[in-house]
């Protein structure tokens, strides 16, 4: 199949969007397919051959943060001319509903469409206004797939209509075997990844949590990976707990497997907002012991608790309770382990890829996609 | 007074048939996608069907399973318009009942030509699920574009049917790992 998908965020910015099509269009290319990525991104970027640039993108504020976006009608231009040459038998637009490329393309061709919806908020006053104006092209739009029920509500509610439910995929193979980072392979170490400054991400949850625990456990130590301002974090905690925190910064993709395999318990605290547990599955591949927050994304991905332990969500005292009961308990932490390895097959990118193929051939009709005329 | 009446009407009744095309043409649009819909699914329900019945003809069930699947195939087969839905369920629920038998999935995979009807039965059964949600999402826009006032008034959908849902228990076997 000659398949074209639409990236709606710059490919060269690290984001969720980004790693879901990239894994998807590498599963696709590997199963036969021809694949051909349209994305925003910076002019040197290096970039996959199978990715084709539509120009930089703007920092715009969009739907309550600021978002890089790429619109206007150079790059509707570019887009046109993208779906001209490829002709696709089906086009594969994300996040259609973000004024960015995802639209355009809708805007601009005609044909066997497949839109899927990341994104899920409990209110969104830009996506009820802007709706009408959406309509038009979102009409176009065949076969509709949403990666969490979270993001399905969104779109039930906001949008209208229904969508078929196809998970993220985790490149499970990637995740596998690794080293602990140098430093970091005894004594007691409890794992977050995440942005450290984004509130939603529960980090000062889990801080707080750990001044709990550190008090009785002098081996217990933190290893924290991902972007942000560390002496924010570092003012969170009493000072002299400063040299049993080890901040990575934004980690390579290599790094961020060892430090999956670093540590004792892995712990997601978010607080809610997360539409799919991505850090989640990658942790589960790797074979972590997880705690986890009770959002209702992390208990499914987590077979209500089989895959993983869950804790009340932004409650540090039951957060460092059941941290507590995990570290002690060697047995019960392996077999989380073996469960999540288990349970995250089903999320494996070949899994999802076929799944995604199906929704393809369903809307796929004999005339592909062509470049529509109006307006 | 009506030297600039005219250009003004002139222009009002352009902007009015610019408009009334537009919603035409999108009317027209809906429709499109809707057949499409349609053939989509009728497609896949005649797909599935017809990997039952393979499945229930390969010799590698007992007889009994092998009935169960064939009649339940039969009769969404031959179903008048009428109870296409009903018996597009059955087969649903046949299926379900089938492949979710104690070890049956295994068995089956345990055979290279078991394992073939399994994965195809999967795709079958996707597809269902799949296209049917695509064609009520399409039932739903058109209907709601058929109902606007315009449309209805000046008769823009033409001889088109108002389109119906299409109502079926496709719940997969959980044995599939369909959604």
């Amino acid at each position: 199949m000659r398949i074209g998908i639409v990236c709606p965020y710059t490919w060269d910015v690290p984001g969720g969007v980004q790693v879901h099509i990239r894994d998807l269009a590498e599963a696709l290319i590997k199963e036969g397919h021809q694949v051909s990525v349209i994305a925003p991104a910076a002019d040197n970027a290096p970039l996959p051959p199978y990715v084709t640039s539509v120009g930089r993108a703007v920092p715009v504020p969009f739907n309550g943060s600021v978002a890089r976006l790429s619109f206007g009608f150079l790059s509707a231009g570019r887009v046109r001319r993208w779906v001209r040459e490829g002709r696709f038998d089906v086009l594969h637009v994300h996040e259609p509903a973000v004024p960015s490329v995802g639209l355009l393309a809708c805007w601009v061709a005609r044909g066997p469409i497949v839109a899927t919806f990341h994104a899920s908020f409990e209110r969104s006053r830009t996506l009820s206004v802007t709706t009408p104006v959406l309509m038009s092209a979102l009409e176009k739009i065949a076969g509709r797939i949403a990666v969490s029920d979270a993001a399905r509500k969104t779109l039930v509610e906001f949008i209208g209509g229904d969508a078929v439910l196809i998970p993220n995929g985790v490149a499970v193979s990637r995740y596998v075997h690794a080293e602990p980072l140098p430093g970091w392979d005894g004594g007691e170490v409890i794992g977050f990844l995440g942005r450290m400054d984004e509130p939603r991400k529960g980090l000062p949850v889990l801080l707080e949590a750990f001044a709990l625990l550190a008090a009785d456990r002098p081996k217990l130590r933190l290893l924290i990976a991902g972007p942000g301002d560390a002496r924010e974090v570092l003012d969170r905690v009493p000072a002299r707990l400063h040299d049993r925190i080890g901040l990575l910064g934004l980690v390579s993709e290599e790094d961020k497997v060892r430090a999956y395999h670093s540590v004792d318990v892995f712990c997601a605290p978010n607080l809610g907002g997360e539409s799919f547990g991505i850090v989640l599955t990658e942790a589960m591949s790797a074979g972590a012991a997880i705690l986890a927050s009770d959002i209702p994304a992390f208990r499914k991905v987590l077979g209500d608790g089989q895959a993983g332990a869950l804790f009340a969500t932004g409650d540090a005292g039951a957060l460092a309770r059941e941290a507590a009961a995990l570290l002690d308990d060697p047995h019960r932490r392996a077999k989380l382990s073996d469960e999540a390895r288990q349970a995250v097959r089903k999320y494996d990118w070949s899994t999802v890829a076929r799944d995604v193929l199906r929704v393809y051939e369903t809307v796929a009709s004999t005339a592909g996609v062509e470049e529509d005329d109006v307006p | 007074m009506t030297t600039t009446l005219i250009p003004v009407v002139a222009a009002l009744v352009l902007l009015t048939a610019v408009y009334i095309s537009w919603r035409a043409g999108r009317l027209d649009r809906l429709h499109i996608r809707l057949e499409l819909a349609r053939e989509s699914l009728d497609a896949a329900l005649v797909r599935r069907t017809a990997v039952a019945l393979e499945l229930a003809a390969s010799r590698l069930l007992d007889p009994a399973t092998s009935l169960v699947l064939a009649a339940a195939a039969h009769e969404a087969r031959t179903a008048g318009p009428e109870e296409r839905e009903h018996a597009e369920s059955d087969l649903s629920g046949a299926l379900r009942a089938v492949v979710d038998q104690e070890r049956f999935r295994d068995r089956l995979a345990d055979t290279p030509a078991g394992a073939a009807l399994l994965e195809e039965l999967g795709t079958a059964v996707a597809k269902v699920l799949y296209s049917r949600r695509f064609y009520n999402n399409a039932v739903g826009v058109t209907r709601t574009a058929q109902r606007r006032w315009l449309a209805r008034t000046l008769r823009l959908a033409g001889h088109t049917a108002y389109p119906d849902f299409f109502e079926i228990d496709d719940a997969p076997p959980k044995a599939l790992g369909v959604e």
